[in-house]
C-alpha cells in the first residue's frame, strides 16, 4: 500500500479550526488542518500530547460538542459536514460509519455492563430491525474475529474479568461490529505492555485488509506509525507540520521538528533492519 | 486525552458557600458570647400582664406563655445547645478518633472485636442510641451530652480507622518505622497529620447532627430540662400555642435553622476549596 | 453467592454483639426489676419470691441465653405495665412501618427525577435554586418542618387536623391520608440529601470515558443518561437509601410525636418515661434488626448492581 496510489476519497477534512473558549482568552488548539482519505486507506496522525491530535480525531468522530468550544472549516463525509449536520443525522453515521476507540481500554467500557451488551450497542442503535439472537450471533463471531478465545464466555462477563489488552480487543469489537467504513483509533496501545501493542497493531492491520475499514490512527510513537501506516501527518501545537508517504517522511524529513521526533525513537533502524533480515 | 482533563479547565467558582457560612456563624457565635453577659430580659423571668406578645419593640420575638422574652430565651437555648453539641463533639470525635486510631494501627483481635462493637452500635441511628443511654441513666444536659457524645465514637472511629489504615503501609511511615520512631509517635506525629483534613470535616458535619439530635432530644422531653431550656425544649412547649402566636415556635425553630446552616455552609465550602 | 454468605454470616455476628450489649445495658444499669414493679415498700422476702420467679437469680449467661431463645421464639417479655410486649409491638408497629414506607416512596419518587434533572441541566437556574434549597432544607431539624407543616398545611390552610389521626383498623384510607403530612416531614431532609448525592454522582460518572465511548456508538443523550450513566450513579444512591430507610424509622419516633400518632415511637417514648425496660429492649431490637435486615438487602442489590464488588472484597 503506497500514498501514491489514486483510491476513492471518503473523508475530507479541510480548514479545521478549534478553538478553547472557557479561558478570558480563547485558545486555539488545532489551525488549520486537513486531511483526506481514502478507501481501505491507514492514515496515522503523530504528535506529542496537546499537540491537537485527539482534538481532531474527536472532531471527526463528532464528539466535541461541547457550548465553550469554537469550530469551524468542514468534515465532508457521504455528503454531510459533520461540523454543521444537525445532531440526529450525525448520530447516524457515529457508531455504524464511523467507529472510535481510545486510549484507556480501562475506562472507556461501562464497567457495569457486561461484554456483549457493549459489543452489541451500535446494532441495537443503527439496526433496531436485527433480533436479539442474530444480534448475539454477530457479537460473539466478531468478539472471535478478534482474537477474543472463547467469545461465548467472553459475551457473558464483565469489563474488570478481563485484561488490558483484552479490553482493547472488546472496544475494536464493539467498534467493528457495525462495519464502519472509518474507524478513529486514538492512541489504541499506548495503556499497553508492548507484546499486546503489537498483537493490536497486526489487529487493526488485519481488519483493515479484511474489512477494507480505512484508518485514522494515532499516536505519539512514530515507530508504530511506521508499522502500520501509509501516510503519516505530524502535528505540532496544533497545526500540520509535515504531512507525506510513511516513507518519504521517514527517509527524508522536510521540518525540524520531524527530524526530532524521528531521532527520538530509540534505535528505530535497528529493530526494521531487523525485520528486513 | 481524558474527559475529566477537559472538564477541569472550567471548574473554578467564587466560593460563597464559605463567605455565607462564615457570615452566619460569625452572627450566631456573637449573639451567644453577647448572651453570656447580656440578654434583654431575665429569660426564665416571668410576666403576667406580656403573654404571649408578637413581634414589638419590647419584645423583638415577642413573649410565650408565660410572658418571658423569646429573644433572651433563644439567645440562652441557644447557648445550651451549643455546649452540648461542642461538648458532644470533645467526646465522641477524640474518643472515637483515639479509638479508631489505635485499633486500626495495631490491627488484630481487639480490632476484630472493637469493630463488630462497632459495627453493633452503628445498627442505631445515633438519636435512638443516645436516646437508650438516657432512659438507661437519667435526663439533664450532661447525661445528653455524653450519651450523644458515645452515640458519636463509632462513627469517628470508623473514619479514622479507615484512614489509619490506608497511611499506615505509606512509604513516609515505613520510613518513620525504619528510623525507629514508636508506634505512639507513629500514630500521632506522622499519620494523625495527614487526616486532620478528614477529620475537621467529619467533625463539622458532626457537630451539625449533634445540634440537631440535641434539639430532637430535648424536643421529646428527654434532654436538658427545665429552667436550663435548650432550643427543642422552647419548641416543644411553644407548639401548643402556636396558633395564638407563630413566632413562639418560628423563633427558636429558626434559631436551630440558622446554626445548622451556618456550619454546613462551612462546611461545604472548606470542602470545596479543598 | 459466597458474598452473600459471607455478609449474611457478618450480619447474624453483629446481631448477637448488638443483642449482648442490649442485654448487659438493660439488665446492669437500671436495677433492680423486682424493687421497680413491687415499689420499695416490698418486703425481702416478697421480692425474692419475684426474683425467682422471674429467674433473675440465675447466672447472667442464663438469663440471656434464655431472654434471646425467648426473642427469637417471638416471647419478648412481660411489660412491667402492659401485659405482653409482643402484643403491644404487633398492634403499633403497622402504623410505624407504613409511615417508614410513605416517607421512603416519596424520597424515591421525589428526588430521583429531581437529581437527574439537576444534573443534567448543571448550573441552570433551576439548579442552582435546588443545591441552595437543599442546604437550607437539610438545616432545618425533620420535627421543626413537621411544626411548620401543620401550621401551615392543618391549622392555615385546614388541609388535614392536627392530632386527628384514625387508626388504620377502622379507616385504612383516612390513616394513610393522616399519615401523608408527617411522612413528607420525615422525608424532606433525606430527599434533599438524596438530590445532593445523585446530583454529584451523575455529574462525576457524565464525565468518565465511558460515556464518550456510548456517544461515540451513536447514542442520544437521554440513552447515554438512562441506559449507561445511571447505573453506575445509582450505585452510592442505593446505600444511602437503606440507611435512610432505616433513619426514617427512628425519625418517626420524633415525627410521631409532633403528629400526634399512636405508633411505635410514641410507645418508645413513653416506655422510657415509666422506665418499662422489656418494652424498650424490645423496641430497640427490633429497630437494630430492621437496620441490619436492610443493611443486608442493600448488600445484595449492591452485588446485582455492580458485579465488581465480589472481585474487590476476595
Amino acid at each position: 500500500m503506497c500514498g501514491s496510489e489514486k483510491f476513492e476519497v471518503i473523508l475530507s477534512v479541510n480548514d479545521l479550526h478549534i478553538e478553547f473558549h472557557d479561558h478570558k482568552q480563547p485558545q486555539t488548539a488545532v489551525e488549520d488542518f486537513d486531511l483526506e482519505l481514502s478507501k481501505g486507506e491507514i492514515v496515522g496522525i503523530v504528535g506529542e500530547s496537546g499537540s491537537g491530535k485527539s482534538l481532531s480525531a474527536l472532531a471527526i468522530a463528532g464528539l466535541l460538542s461541547r457550548h465553550d468550544m469554537y469550530k469551524s472549516g468542514r468534515i465532508m463525509f457521504e455528503g454531510e459536514d459533520l461540523l454543521t449536520c444537525n445532531r440526529r443525522k450525525l448520530r447516524t453515521f457515529q457508531g455504524d460509519e464511523i467507529s472510535m476507540i481510545f486510549q484507556e481500554p480501562m475506562t472507556s467500557l461501562h464497567p457495569v455492563k457486561k461484554i456483549g451488551w457493549q459489543t452489541e450497542e451500535s446494532l441495537r442503535i443503527h439496526h433496531p430491525e436485527i433480533d436479539k439472537k442474530e444480534r448475539r450471533l454477530r457479537a460473539i463471531s466478531m468478539l472471535g474475529k478478534v482474537g477474543l478465545h472463547e467469545p461465548e464466555r467472553v459475551y457473558d462477563m464483565y469489563p474488570h474479568e478481563l485484561s488490558g489488552g483484552m479490553r482493547q480487543r472488546v472496544m475494536i469489537a464493539a467498534a467493528m461490529i457495525g462495519h464502519p467504513k472509518i474507524l478513529i483509533a486514538d492512541e489504541p496501545t499506548t495503556a499497553l505492555d508492548v507484546t499486546v501493542q503489537a498483537q493490536i497493531v497486526d489487529l487493526l492491520k488485519s481488519i483493515n485488509k479484511e474489512e477494507g475499514t480505512s484508518i485514522i490512527f494515532i499516536s505519539h510513537d512514530l515507530s508504530l506509525v511506521r508499522q502500520i501506516c501509509s501516510r503519516v501527518l505530524v502535528m505540532q501545537k496544533g497545526v500540520v507540520v509535515e504531512s507525506g508517504s510513511v516513507n518519504d517522511i521517514f527517509t527524508r524529513p522536510k521540518n525540524l521538528y520531524t527530524r526530532k521526533l524521528i531521532a527520538s525513537i530509540p534505535r528505530v533502524d535497528l529493530t526494521s533492519e531487523k525485520k528486513d533480515i | 486525552m481524558k474527559l475529566s482533563m477537559i472538564k477541569k479547565f472550567k471548574d473554578k467558582k467564587i466560593n460563597s458557600f464559605l463567605l455565607w457560612g462564615l457570615i452566619l456563624t460569625g452572627i450566631m457565635l456573637l449573639i451567644v458570647v453577647i448572651g453570656i453577659f447580656w440578654t434583654p430580659y431575665d429569660p426564665t423571668k416571668m410576666s403576667a400582664s406580656e403573654k404571649l406578645q408578637g413581634i414589638s419593640l419590647r419584645h423583638i420575638l415577642g413573649t410565650d406563655n408565660k410572658g418571658r422574652d423569646i429573644f433572651s430565651r433563644v439567645m440562652y437555648g441557644s447557648r445550651i445547645t451549643l455546649g452540648i453539641a461542642c461538648g458532644t463533639m470533645v467526646i465522641g470525635a477524640g474518643l472515637g478518633t483515639i479509638l479508631g486510631a489505635i485499633t486500626g494501627y495495631f490491627g488484630g483481635f481487639l480490632d476484630e472485636v472493637f469493630m463488630r462493637i462497632v459495627d453493633a452500635m452503628l445498627a442505631f441511628p445515633s438519636i435512638l442510641l443516645a436516646l437508650v443511654i438516657v432512659s438507661l441513666f437519667d435526663s439533664g444536659n450532661i447525661v445528653v451530652m455524653v450519651a450523644l457524645g458515645i452515640a458519636f465514637i463509632p462513627s469517628f472511629a470508623r473514619i479514622v480507622r479507615s484512614e489509619v489504615l490506608r497511611c499506615r503501609t505509606m512509604d513516609y511511615v515505613e520510613n518513620a518505622r525504619i528510623q525507629g520512631a514508636s508506634d505512639f509517635r507513629i500514630i500521632f506525629r506522622h499519620i494523625m497529620p495527614n487526616i486532620t483534613g478528614v477529620l475537621w470535616s467529619s467533625v463539622l458535619i458532626g457537630f451539625n447532627n449533634a445540634v440537631l439530635a440535641e434539639a430532637g432530644l430535648s424536643y421529646l422531653g428527654i434532654g436538658s430540662q427545665p429552667p436550663y431550656d435548650s432550643l427543642g425544649n422552647m419548641l416543644s412547649s411553644a407548639q401548643q400555642f402556636m396558633v395564638k402566636n407563630p413566632i413562639c415556635v418560628l423563633g427558636p425553630g429558626f434559631a436551630i435553622v440558622w446554626m445548622v446552616l451556618g456550619f454546613s455552609f462551612l462546611g461545604e465550602g472548606l470542602r470545596k476549596k479543598a | 453467592m459466597k458474598y452473600i454468605l459471607k455478609k449474611a454470616s457478618m450480619m447474624v455476628l453483629t446481631l448477637i454483639a448488638v443483642s449482648i450489649l442490649v442485654f448487659l445495658a438493660f439488665n446492669l444499669i437500671p436495677g433492680d426489676p423486682a424493687t421497680r414493679i413491687l415499689g420499695t415498700e416490698a418486703t425481702e422476702s416478697q421480692l425474692q419470691l419475684l426474683r425467682q420467679e422471674m429467674g433473675l437469680n440465675d447466672p447472667i449467661y442464663v438469663r440471656y441465653l434464655r431472654w434471646i431463645w425467648n426473642f427469637i421464639r417471638g416471647d419478648l417479655g412481660e411489660s412491667y405495665s402492659y401485659g405482653s410486649v409482643s402484643a403491644l409491638i404487633l398492634d403499633k408497629i403497622p402504623i410505624t412501618i407504613w409511615l417508614a414506607i410513605m416517607a421512603f416512596f416519596l424520597m424515591f419518587v421525589i428526588s430521583i427525577p429531581l437529581g437527574i434533572f439537576t444534573a443534567r441541566h448543571e448550573g441552570g437556574v433551576i439548579d442552582k435554586i435546588v443545591v441552595v434549597l437543599d442546604q437550607v432544607i437539610m438545616a432545618i431539624p425533620p420535627f421543626f418542618s413537621g411544626i411548620i407543616i401543620t401550621l401551615v398545611f392543618g391549622l392555615t390552610l385546614q388541609l388535614f387536623v392536627p392530632g386527628g389521626f384514625v387508626s388504620y383498623k377502622i379507616d385504612f384510607w383516612g390513616f394513610i391520608g393522616y399519615l401523608v403530612f408527617p411522612a413528607i416531614a420525615i422525608a424532606l431532609p433525606k430527599i434533599t440529601m438524596c438530590v445532593k448525592l445523585l446530583r454529584g454522582s451523575v455529574i462525576e460518572e457524565i464525565s468518565k470515558d465511558y460515556t464518550r465511548t456510548a456517544y461515540s456508538r451513536g447514542n442520544t443523550t437521554r440513552g447515554v443518561l438512562y441506559r449507561h450513566v445511571l447505573k453506575n450513579a445509582m450505585i452510592p444512591v442505593i446505600t444511602f437509601m437503606g440507611m435512610a430507610l432505616a433513619d426514617m424509622v427512628s425519625g418517626s419516633i420524633v415525627i410521631e410525636q409532633v403528629f400526634n400518632i399512636p405508633g411505635i415511637g410514641r410507645m418508645l417514648l413513653s416506655s422510657i418515661n415509666n422506665r418499662d425496660y422489656p418494652v424498650v429492649e424490645a423496641i430497640i431490637m427490633g429497630i437494630a434488626i430492621l437496620v441490619m435486615v436492610v443493611n443486608l438487602i442493600v448488600d445484595i442489590i449492591y452485588r446485582l448492581v455492580d458485579p465488581r464488588i465480589e472481585a474487590i472484597n476476595d
